[in-house]
């Protein structure tokens, strides 16, 4: 992945297997009938890297989520090839109660193999220092 | 489902149906399986408390996903959901009684989008999760 800010990392694909849909739904608990011809609206936490490299990181800093913003197109249906690609939105360093966080927030685009928007992410990550 | 929403019978101020969801250490296996997110804090109690947390905690976008399963739970099959937003603003543990909640704050007509504020109530009262969801829902004049 493209460390730069803004810059959209080479896309990558998922096959969006029946067996993910039902091992996330159960994971999750939710019994919806759709499933799993149609996945979750959070199933794609689970296609591709769930937090990508971050420039300049120590051995073993501690990352917490700290939220997600989904807006949604096409439903994502079992056999779909998800195309995504990520950006770094912005870094903000902060200085908070455990000493300097860093606050990064991140975009990654969804689509399916008809070229049709499924999804769109945008992520916080809060990195704090290691214990 | 048989009380699905419809555009017209939607007020500015409804209740969502609550959801009510708590998550054992073995669920939280499962969603690191499932989502690919092997973080230790999630699953390791040594590691997490290491970390200066009370113990294990639930992924974030656990949470994410009761309040995801709040909103197609509550629209049901002729409805879409077309953004959910979702903060962490308290960390929850195994075995905590998550009550998913939510409140329908705008309508549009035109549009048939209906906003929400969204929420995770702890047992203790305290809103450990907060967000907003819109929602396309169907109208009774349009028969689909």
């Amino acid at each position: 992945m493209n460390a730069a800010i803004g810059i959209y990392s080479e896309p990558e694909q998922a096959l969006v297997e029946r067996g993910a849909i039902e091992r996330f739904a159960a994971a999750i608990g939710d019994e919806n009938f759709s499933f799993p011809d149609i996945a979750p609206p959070t199933f794609l936490r689970s296609v591709g890297r769930a937090i990508p490299d971050i420039p300049n990181q120590e051995s073993v800093p501690r990352v917490i989520d700290g939220g997600s913003d989904w807006s949604y197109g096409t439903v994502i249906r079992s056999g779909d090839v998800i195309t995504y690609k990520s950006k770094i939105e912005s870094m903000t360093e902060r200085e908070g109660r455990m000493g300097p966080m860093l606050i990064i927030i991140y975009i990654t685009d969804y689509i399916n193999q008809n070229n049709e928007f499924v999804a769109s992410q945008r992520n916080t990550l809060i990195r704090m220092p290691a214990v | 489902m048989n009380n699905i929403p419809f555009l017209e019978d939607i007020s500015v101020g409804d209740e969502i149906p609550p959801l009510t969801k708590s998550a054992t250490t073995r669920q939280l296996v499962m969603y690191a399986g499932a989502s690919g997110d092997f973080y230790e804090i999630h699953y390791d109690q040594e590691f997490a408390t290491k970390q200066d947390l009370p113990g294990v905690i639930i992924h974030g976008a656990l949470k994410s996903a009761f309040l995801g399963q709040l909103m197609t739970d509550w629209v049901g099959a002729e409805g879409n959901l077309k953004s959910l937003s979702v903060r962490y603003r308290d960390m929850d543990g195994p075995g905590d009684l998550l009550s998913c909640k939510g409140v329908v704050t705008s309508i549009n007509k035109e549009t048939a989008t209906v906003s929400c504020d969204i929420w995770i109530e702890r047992d203790d009262g305290r809103k450990t999760t907060t967000g907003e969801a819109t929602v396309i829902l169907p109208s009774k004049g349009s028969n689909s």
